[in-house]
């Protein structure tokens, strides 16, 4: 349980770290919090030749709330991002998933952005990313990019940050005003990766009516999956018709069966967990349009 | 510079200064134990599971088998061995689980007192509920959590501020 000799890198800006990442020619591993990566290393699991430590670059530990969005850096703390009073306040949907991240313990140390990058199946973030059609941003040795939400994860432990790349922020907007979000999810155990986690999105008028909805979800496909609910919604706006909010999430998800759940009862939760998620979100967004009214 | 030679760290342990160069995959438990000899702090599952090797990081409690020691480099750590009164008697914490009966076997014990030192300085007077909360990332294989429970509570009366214990009184 000793992760193989590698290799330590510690630059001091993120030109520095993406010049070093471009000279070693894929063969670099971005070190953030390392709550993912230090057990994978542990185990031997993953050896690669040399960490990249961006723990001591400062400009990237930040969290800005700035009008239609929150921007966190690449090594801001899960635990700073979620006890964030603005970061709760503009898009509480963070603040909900963040609760079941691991445990408190972890989160002191996981950053945000690692977990996007990381890319596991089961995990809260990429559900947030996906849900408020988020943003990474991505440095190289050459330039800068964006990756879209729907662009960012491609398989299980899988991004679209490259081997020569450094995500340095992630963007989440403010959802849009008379809305309401949830994070629900169903795990064997308190703090572990959810058997089904449920992100769940919901746009009211100022009367009340639903007039979008839309779900996240996680633990049930390769990767988090983006699902529109809007055409279940009744045609007064009062609800979600049953049978057909069923039908889009079980037509979007792909559940497994391992050792800790069947793909049977993963679907199982799958559409339970969305009715509960779409329900509280759809109360908080009447709670947040009686607020502002 | 090769995968084996050794990085210089320089970190602050209970209040002590403590130089050592060591190879990059060490991990901050194993430099608390094999190079400072600071034994207090156990290690379980050694990848994140169980919380026992749990110490403070710049006051926040961390897995220390998670953590590469040179990645702290320059921080503040305090371990079970910190825990400890001013005297080198127990601590508040660790008297509470003494007196509660909070510890069988012991070798998760310095995971939860570093942990529950931590919380009870943001929640001073935390419910049932929170305490359970503070040692959810925590196992005791002696399924003693009751009695752990219990002495959350008490330490966090122990160290209430003084006025709280003057009208106890």
């Amino acid at each position: 349980m000793k992760p193989a000799p590698f290799t330590y890198h510690r630059p001091c800006t993120v030109d520095e770290a993406v010049q070093r990442l471009d000279e070693l020619d894929g063969a670099g591993k971005v070190l953030a919090g390392g709550q993912s990566l230090v057990p994978l290393l542990s185990m031997r699991l993953a050896a690669p030749e040399h960490l990249v430590d961006i723990n001591g670059l400062t400009e990237l530990d930040s969290v800005e709330v700035a009008p239609g969005q929150v921007r966190v850096g690449a090594t801001a703390r899960q635990a700073r991002v979620e006890r964030d009073p603005a970061v709760r306040a503009a898009v509480p949907l963070l603040g909900q998933a963040l609760a079941q991240v691991a445990h408190p313990t972890i989160r002191n140390r996981g950053t945000v952005v690692g977990s996007l990058v990381h890319a596991d199946p089961a995990s809260e973030l990429p559900a947030v990313l996906l849900l408020l059609d988020g943003v990474v941003e991505v440095r190289t040795a050459s330039g800068r990019r964006e990756v879209a939400a729907t662009d960012m994860f491609l398989g299980p432990m899988s991004s679209a940050v490259g081997a020569g790349e450094l995500a340095t922020a992630a963007r989440f907007p403010v959802p849009a005003p008379h809305s309401g979000t949830s994070f629900v999810e169903v795990s064997r155990r308190h703090g572990d990766f959810a058997l089904c986690g449920v992100a769940a999105l919901v746009v009211t008028d100022p009367a009340g009516a639903i007039t979008s909805a839309r779900a996240a979800l996680v633990g049930v496909a390769p990767t988090a999956v983006l699902v529109d609910l809007t055409p279940a919604v009744h045609g007064t706006g009062g609800g979600l018709d049953a049978r057909s909010r069923d039908a889009l999430v079980e037509a979007a998800i792909d559940p497994e069966t391992d050792i800790h759940a069947s793909a049977d009862y993963r679907r199982q939760l799958a559409r339970v967990l969305t009715a509960r998620a779409v329900d509280e979100a759809a109360l908080r967004a009447t709670a947040a349009g009686g607020a502002s009214r | 510079m090769t995968p084996d030679s050794p990085v210089h760290v320089s970190l602050r342990v209970n209040g002590s200064r403590h130089e050592v160069d060591v190879p990059a995959r060490r991990l901050l438990s194993d430099l608390l134990r094999h190079d400072l000899g600071l034994t207090g702090t156990h290690v379980g599952c050694e990848h994140g599971v169980c919380g026992a090797c749990t110490v403070l990081v710049d006051g926040a409690p961390m897995r220390s088998c998670l953590l590469f020691a040179v990645s702290v480099d320059g921080a503040e750590v305090t371990t079970m061995e910190g825990c400890r009164a001013a005297d080198g008697s127990l601590g508040p914490v660790q008297a509470a689980f003494r007196d509660a009966h909070a510890l069988q076997c012991g070798f998760c014990t310095p995971g939860f007192v570093t942990t529950v030192t931590a919380f009870l300085r943001e929640n001073r007077a935390p419910t049932e509920a929170e305490a359970r909360e503070a040692i959810s990332g925590n196992l005791c294989r002696c399924t003693g959590y009751q009695n752990i429970v219990a002495a959350v509570l008490r330490a966090a009366e122990a160290t209430a501020p003084d006025e709280t214990a003057g009208e106890r009184r």
